[in-house]
């Protein structure tokens, strides 16, 4: 297997990345007997799904097919749970469809991911409404302003009355910042002053981007890890603002993860999901490394569709979620690969200590508990 | 999300020896749920590999299958590996040359801004004279947000608007912080993508032209496994010096911390711990372990009371217990100062053991719990709070009123009172609450801190 991996970065000789630097910063001690691990690592340099076309490539499937397969599905932060599933999963259908070669793996293995990503309902911003109120939330940094900047744009673009209002009003120079996308998109903003009470602000905004006949309005929020109790009952207040301000708003509440999250993700999802009922995610900052696995959990715990993912800095840098392309792009190994010299070292590493059938058993366990 | 890791492990161990003896293989078991835990905290794959290897190496050498509590054995092997792995806290190293230039890198929205705000906040109260730069051209009112921070600490900010050239607005910076006399100068530069080539040679360049003595990598501890690509190529670029954690407040295990500190080698220096300037802590290897287990966080606790707490108030509360005097008077100052530690439900996660139980609680409750108490007391009179016996019916009825309660809710204020008078006189009659008291009071801390 590992023979395959190292076949198929020959095979791209030609990279345009400089070859790895075998420098590191002056070690203390402790850490040189830990540097054979450190050159290891460098193998989650290529891109991990990516990997798993290569790993899957061809040959029977065996247990190490398994174990390569889990270690690629929680590299793409698909986290332990779901990726436990998928695997069981996969495991019976090989099984029942009496699949032996592993280059019939990844097919089954999009179909099981595809199954996850259900279709979701309906989505109420593209629905004809009199008024459409979107209420954007989410951690701090995670890109709630700049998706709604490029949300702004492209609802404008197809001849929606598109006004922004400037609900963060607690960190230092958010209104500034939505003022520049609001400009960008050449839309309108609703902005009060730093300081002011957002829920207020909310309220305000939306009654005046009423009153001038906009019939879809986005509310920034100020930025508030979920495990804040004070900060999530005044999201909870903006909420209810909402829901007086209009009939049956707001139609959307937004929830931005950043890509390169973790585990937490789900954890956030829950969180807000339980204060403000989100509808649906904003997957943001996709044109990284990260793959975003961690939405499969999000999706199978709490059905929340992802509604669009961010691809960059500028203004159309936003796409509605597309399923089978997000699939094609966890296994798109776009990434040419580097000279492997480390590629040697992987014979130190530990040997395989898992995916024994006793241990089948006790993923079960694992599993059957959480 | 996991039950402590020690249960865990202990309920495997007990199922296994009912086996009889314990083996090697039992140990593998063992070490599978700490893979799983690790896994779950966000910790790299890879890096937990070579992590439970070098745990085995320890837990077969130590004999931890003869020992009566394996699971606890193993815990402990393993909060030390991971105490090993962060290693020493780091300790921003400003050298000898004036102004000290601290560069601070990383992803968009990983805090960076924020982070050089108080990293400036800190270095001023340690007696540094510094000058913020603000290099962050290309996110729309970067710049202001540095800007609005700096008025509000009164520390100045250096910039060059938003079509400046972030190479030469560092440079420029760094001259004028010489000129005007100031000893460190951090440069605030623009989140980007660790694979745009581009951006990536500006940060080089930026480093290239200020030669900063310090390059700190911003990193959200909610980052998942792309944390170790992340600082192996920001390490690769621009050779950073040191790790800031920032979002730590959240519920994140922060296994990002371990991932990013094995593949870089350098220190984690600081965590982000709050939206208040003030909020940077030093980091603790030994906490950040127990965090990354799920063990709870008493010493953050004890410290954050001692920080948020009136020593002197909280002395005279000791003293008052010790000598049966403690009145409601002293009760209701008590809640205040605790109240001040945070939300209950966050209080309580950083006690170990309490986490989960915190869980099935609604803290909402506890908490207007505490405000209705509150409340009560407030509407005593002061002789009524000195000597609770005196409050019968109809006082009792207008201290309903006057709370907005009723005679029930305040029948039970006044017996919970009781109950725990009486628990306090028992306990002083065993001599047993000396060290209450000293908790209380603060100024012996019983934990050595």
């Amino acid at each position: 297997m590992r023979f395959l991996i190292l076949a198929h970065f020959q095979l791209f000789p030609t990279t345009q990345h400089p070859p790895p630097n075998t420098h590191y910063p002056t070690p203390n001690t402790q850490k040189i007997m830990f540097k054979s691990l450190r050159d290891s690592l460098k193998k989650t340099r290529q891109s991990v799904f990516g990997q798993i076309v290569n790993a899957l490539g061809a040959g029977e499937i065996d247990e190490e097919t398994w174990e390569d397969l889990e270690a690629l599905l929680i590299q793409a932060d698909m986290g332990v749970e779901t990726t436990l599933f998928v695997v069981e999963r996969l495991q019976n259908r090989v099984r029942d469809e009496g699949a032996t070669q592993t280059d019939q793996l990844l097919a089954l293995l999009k179909e099981e991911l595809r199954a996850i990503l259900v279709e979701p309902d309906d989505f109420s911003m593209e629905e004809p409404r009199e008024i459409t109120v979107v209420l954007v939330v989410g951690v701090n940094g995670s890109g709630k302003t700049t998706s709604i900047g490029k949300l702004a744009n492209r609802y404008k673009q197809v001849g929606r009355n598109v006004v922004v209002v400037a609900g963060d009003t607690f960190r230092a120079a958010a209104i500034d910042q939505l003022k520049v996308w609001s400009e960008r998109a050449d839309v309108p903003i609703i902005a009060g002053s730093p300081g002011q009470d957002p829920a207020a602000m909310a309220y305000d905004g939306i009654r005046a981007a009423r009153g001038r006949g906009y019939d879809l309005i986005f509310v920034d929020t100020a930025g508030r890890l979920h495990t804040k109790y004070n900060l999530m009952r005044e999201l909870e207040k903006i909420y209810s603002v909402c829901q007086r301000s209009v009939h049956q708003a707001p139609h959307e509440v937004l929830l931005v993860i950043d890509a390169p999250t973790g585990q937490n993700a789900l954890t956030q999802a829950k969180q807000f999901k339980q204060s403000v009922a989100v509808t649906g995610v904003i997957l943001t900052k996709l044109d990284g490394t990260s793959k975003g696995g961690m939405v499969f959990s999000i999706y199978r715990d709490l059905g929340l569709p992802v509604r669009f993912v961010g691809t960059g800095e500028k203004l159309e840098n936003i796409t509605p979620f597309d399923p089978d392309q997000f699939i094609n792009g966890l296994f798109d190994a776009s990434e040419p690969a580097r000279p492997q010299q480390e590629e040697s070292l992987t014979e130190q590493e530990s040997p395989p200590d898992e995916s024994t059938a006793d241990d089948q058993s006790k993923k079960r366990r694992w599993f059957s508990r959480s | 999300m996991f039950e402590s890791l020690t249960d865990r492990l202990q309920a495997t161990f007990d199922t296994l020896r009912r086996r009889g003896k314990l083996s090697d293989a039992d140990v593998d078991t063992a070490l599978r749920e700490v893979r799983l835990a690790l896994l779950e905290a966000d910790v790299n794959y890879k890096v937990v590999k070579g992590f439970i290897k070098r745990v085995k190496e320890r837990a077969i050498g130590q004999e931890v299958l003869k020992s009566l509590s394996p699971g606890q054995q193993v815990v402990k092997i393993v909060h030390e590996e991971l105490m090993e792995t962060l290693g020493e806290p780091g300790r921003l190293n400003l050298g000898m040359q004036s102004p000290a230039v601290i560069m601070m890198v990383g992803l968009q929205g990983a805090g960076k801004t924020t982070m050089s705000a108080k990293l400036a906040l800190h270095l001023r109260k340690k007696g540094g004279r510094p000058l913020l730069v603000g290099a962050d051209v290309y996110r729309p009112a970067a710049i202001d947000q540095l800007e609005t921070l700096g008025k509000q600490l009164n520390i100045p900010v250096y910039h060059e608007g938003p079509d400046g050239s972030p190479p030469e607005v560092c440079a420029n910076g760094v001259a004028l912080g010489k000129k005007e006399g100031h000893t460190v100068v951090i440069l605030d530069t623009a989140g980007r993508l660790n694979i745009d080539a581009m951006m990536m040679d500006e940060i080089k360049a930026i480093k290239s032209q200020t030669e900063p003595i310090e390059t700190l990598l911003v990193a959200d501890a909610m980052t998942g496994q792309e944390a170790v690509r992340v600082a192996t190529d920001f390490n690769e670029a621009v050779d950073i010096s040191g790790l800031v954690m920032t979002k730590i407040d959240g519920d994140a295990r922060g296994g990002a911390s371990i991932s990013m500190r094995e593949v870089t080698g350098v220190p984690i220096k600081f965590l982000g711990t709050g939206e208040k300037l003030s909020d940077l802590e030093i980091f603790h290897p030994d906490r950040l372990a127990s965090r990354i287990l799920g063990m709870g966080d008493v010493l953050t606790l004890i410290e954050k009371a001692q920080e948020e707490m009136d020593q002197e108030e909280a002395a005279k509360a000791g003293q008052k217990l010790l000598e049966g005097q403690f009145t409601l008077d002293d009760f209701l100052s008590q809640m205040q100062q605790i109240k001040k530690l945070g939300p209950l439900g966050k209080v309580m996660e950083m006690i170990p053991g309490f986490g989960q139980a915190a869980k099935g609680v609604d803290m909402s409750e506890a908490e207007k719990d505490l405000k209705r108490i509150e409340a009560i007391i407030q509407s005593m009179t002061m002789l009524e709070r000195q000597r609770p016996k005196l409050i019968k019916a109809s006082r009792k009825r207008r201290i309903a009123a006057g709370s907005g309660t009723s005679v029930q809710a305040v029948n039970k204020l006044l017996r919970d009172f009781r109950d725990m008078q009486k628990v306090m006189g028992q306990l002083r009659k065993r001599g047993g609450l000396k060290a209450l008291g000293g908790m209380l009071g603060g100024g012996n801390n019983p934990f050595g801190l």
